[in-house]
């Protein structure tokens, strides 16, 4: 087959969904907090069918995020909640916790699987250990350089999916750490809302040109990253290595910001399938994007191309 | 420093028990894991010289690993090793021959994250139990289910389990649950945390942590600082794990493992702690019904502990009281003074080998296992040919000490830190 890789976008609306399958995704990744990790916005069960609907006639896919790590009570619900996302047509589901595989084994059994650890997805050999488990794709970490993902390619059978764009998650917690530090101060009742749109982010005192987002949610603080990954520049050696699917974070972005960088990617990735060999970098793809990039963050290659020790 | 362990409503869940937990403690080092296994660890577990996340630590080598293997031996103990990275795929190459290495040197258990790893050993050393890491993050029955079906004899749990959600894991799935009772802990589900890798450019998850959840952060919200630049500081530092006073709450809850968080941590630390959890576990066993905390056991530990102690998620999830927002004091309030190594029933002297300054006139105290204390002056001592001494300067120097009781071979002397 062809190579052709699908351009993998986030969404917190149905506007934002249907702004960005005009603007060129080929599949998004929507859930509900409660089963899905750091999510852009919130899809009820109803929401998900309602998106399947509109995605489908544009050959769009859909996929269900249920990669948090689950408590006793979540996976009590897993049954019945995998079922229904198989009965509305979602074409994956990203699974971290092996109780969502379980439960999609038995509950929603042909479901393809996303095996999707975040920061712990970090080798071919436990891509294939999940993939003989029913995993169809691997995402991987963020924190892994070109290097190893060019060799992820050269020796996995499954599906692989890489962020080229975006915010990552550097730390997660089970504590509320904002209202901790703010009731430590006595001062809890400053500030109610710590969620994603509240604009709260950390500095440490010798990085301090770096604003690291915070926010608290059902699951807990996460801390963001301070820069944002662009791949635009690199995206062919990419596509060189064949990686399946590319995804770009909207996470804490709004509709119009994502709407153009989703059509920067969709006009990289279609210039490299006109004409792999003859593919040059268009300057104004990145331009496009830097133009509505946040001044506070940078535009970085993240781990791509980073050696790091331990 | 004060350090006290919050005391908050005690989790109903009795339930009676004929087998002894297992008292599972770290040991950075060959002579930690003598102390660790001599004051009374049924088990202790080490890091070899590849796939452990404490790359800065001693580590042990083969050789190092079967010595330790036979002093474990000796007293009915086992040896695990932590292989809890999670792999990249260059470290891949080499993996069978190192597990191969754990299990001809009689190690009993590896503690793995990464099924790459833990598929591996299954394979191709199938005398080495595996034992799923807290990197894992297991908080569900299900998922332990899963690990059960893995053919995985035992699942260290994540730190965020209560002892409502213990309870529920064993009434679904019979394996064995290991739990952390003491020491650090991860302010983050353990292993998604790489902080280290944005800020120094060290994988936080192949042993490279550089603890960054501890530094001081300021909080902006809208680009203003939301406390003055003299307020204490913002961070994700988390006070350590005491479960001292629930000591009857874990073993009636099931938990198979209890353990002691600490491979970077001190003899003195280690031998300290053990000694507390080794006592308590044996007066539970020896009368559950009568079972009563006893002040010298917090005491104990207050002497060892670095920091400030709290119940993690055993009662309910950490808040304000639980984080460290002031500068850290880390030193212990005692420390290491010296060992024994032998004892002259005739002169009442012991040779002891020093570890840190002591001298004439300090108060000091000697410990041993079960719970064997007594607190002295230091009166009278010499150096090993018998010349007096007023003080004990020289790391590792044998000195002889006139004491009050006998004493026994790896019995510790320890000093309040501060008095010289």
């Amino acid at each position: 087959m062809a190579y052709k890789p699908e351009l993998l976008a986030t969404a917190a609306s149905m506007e934002e969904l249907e702004r960005l399958i005009a603007a060129g995704a080929d599949a998004f990744v929507i859930g509900e907090a409660r089963y899905g990790m750091r999510l852009a916005g919130e899809f009820s069960i109803e929401m998900i069918k309602e998106a399947v609907k509109l995605s489908k006639p544009h050959g769009v896919r859909v996929y269900a995020a249920l990669n948090n790590l689950m408590d006793n009570e979540t996976v009590e619900t897993l049954p019945s909640y995998v079922a229904s996302l198989a009965a509305a047509g979602v074409d994956a589901v990203v699974f971290g916790d092996p109780a969502v595989l379980m439960a999609a084994r038995l509950h929603a059994p042909g479901m393809p699987l996303h095996w999707n650890a975040e920061m712990t997805s970090t080798n071919y050999v436990t891509a294939a250990y999940w993939g003989r488990r029913g995993a169809t794709r691997f995402v991987l970490a963020r924190e892994l350089n070109m290097e190893q993902v060019v060799e992820i390619m050269a020796n996995t059978e499954l599906e692989v999916q890489v962020q080229v764009h975006g915010m990552t998650n550097i730390y997660h917690s089970k504590r509320s750490l904002v209202d901790s530090y703010m009731e430590h101060q006595s001062e809890a009742e400053r500030l109610p809302e710590k969620d994603k749109d509240r604009g709260l982010y950390v500095m440490e005192a010798e990085r301090q040109d770096e604003r690291y987002p915070v926010y608290e949610d059902a699951n807990g603080t996460h801390i963001m990253s301070s820069d944002d990954i662009c791949m635009v520049e690199n995206l062919h050696e990419l596509m060189d290595a064949k990686v399946n699917s590319l995804k770009v974070e909207g996470i804490m972005k709004s509709i119009a910001y994502n709407e153009i960088v989703v059509r920067a990617y969709r006009q990289a990735i279609d210039a490299y399938l006109e004409n792999p060999e003859g593919y040059a970098f268009n300057e104004e793809w990145l331009e496009s994007i830097q133009a509505v990039q946040d001044p506070n963050r940078e535009l970085s290659f993240g781990f791509f191309f980073k050696e790091q020790v331990y | 420093m004060t350090t006290t362990v919050k005391t908050t409503p005690r989790y109903q869940g009795k339930r009676h028990r004929l087998d002894k937990p297992e008292l599972l403690a770290p040991a950075g080092n060959l002579e930690k894991l003598k102390f660790a296994i001599h004051y009374g660890a049924d088990a202790v577990y080490i890091g070899g010289q590849k796939y452990g996340l404490r790359s800065n630590a001693d580590n042990f080598s083969f050789e190092e690993m079967k010595e330790g293997v036979e002093f474990a031996n000796r007293y009915g103990a086992k040896v695990f090793v932590a292989t809890n990275i999670y792999a990249h795929n260059e470290d891949v190459d080499g993996l069978e021959d190192y597990l191969r290495g754990l299990e001809e040197a009689g190690i009993a258990a590896i503690i793995a994250a990464d099924p790459a790893i833990i598929e591996t050993a299954q394979r191709v050393a199938p005398k080495l139990e595996v034992h799923l890491s807290t990197q894992q993050s297991t908080l569900n029955w299900q998922a332990v289910q899963f690990w059960k079906e893995e053919g995985l004899p035992r699942v260290v749990l994540a730190r965020e389990t209560s002892f409502k959600d213990i309870a529920e894991i064993k009434q679904h799935v019979d394996i064995e649950i290991e739990a952390f009772i003491h020491g650090a802990m991860c302010s983050s589900f353990s292993g998604r945390c790489v902080l280290s890798n944005h800020f120094t450019d060290r994988d936080s998850n192949r042993g490279g942590c550089s603890q960054s959840c501890r530094w001081k952060y300021d909080l902006f919200v809208d680009d203003m600082p939301l406390y003055p630049e003299d307020e204490d500081k913002f961070t994700m530092g988390s006070k350590d794990l005491c479960m001292i006073e629930y000591l009857p709450e874990l073993i009636e809850v099931g938990v198979d493992s209890f353990k002691i968080e600490g491979r970077m941590k001190s003899i003195h630390y280690v031998a300290t702690v053990v000694n507390v959890y080794r006592q308590a576990i044996d007066a539970y066993f020896a009368d559950p019904e009568h079972f009563e905390l006893k002040r010298e056991w917090v005491e104990e530990i207050n002497k060892a502990a670095n920091r400030p102690l709290n119940t993690g998620f055993f009662l309910d999830t950490p808040g304000a009281e639980d984080h460290i927002y002031e500068p850290e004091e880390k030193a212990a309030p005692y420390d290491f003074a010296g060992v024994v190594l032998a004892y002259d029933d005739k002169t009442g002297f012991a040779t002891v080998q020093q570890r840190n300054h002591f001298k004439l006139g300090q108060e000091v105290e000697f410990v041993g296992p079960k719970g064997t204390f007594f607190k002295q002056t230091v009166t009278e001592i010499t150096d090993a040919e018998g010349q007096k001494l007023d003080s004990a300067r020289h790391p590792l120097q044998h000195i002889r000490i006139r004491t009050l009781k006998p004493v026994k071979p790896m019995d510790m002397m320890r000093k309040k830190v501060g008095k010289k």
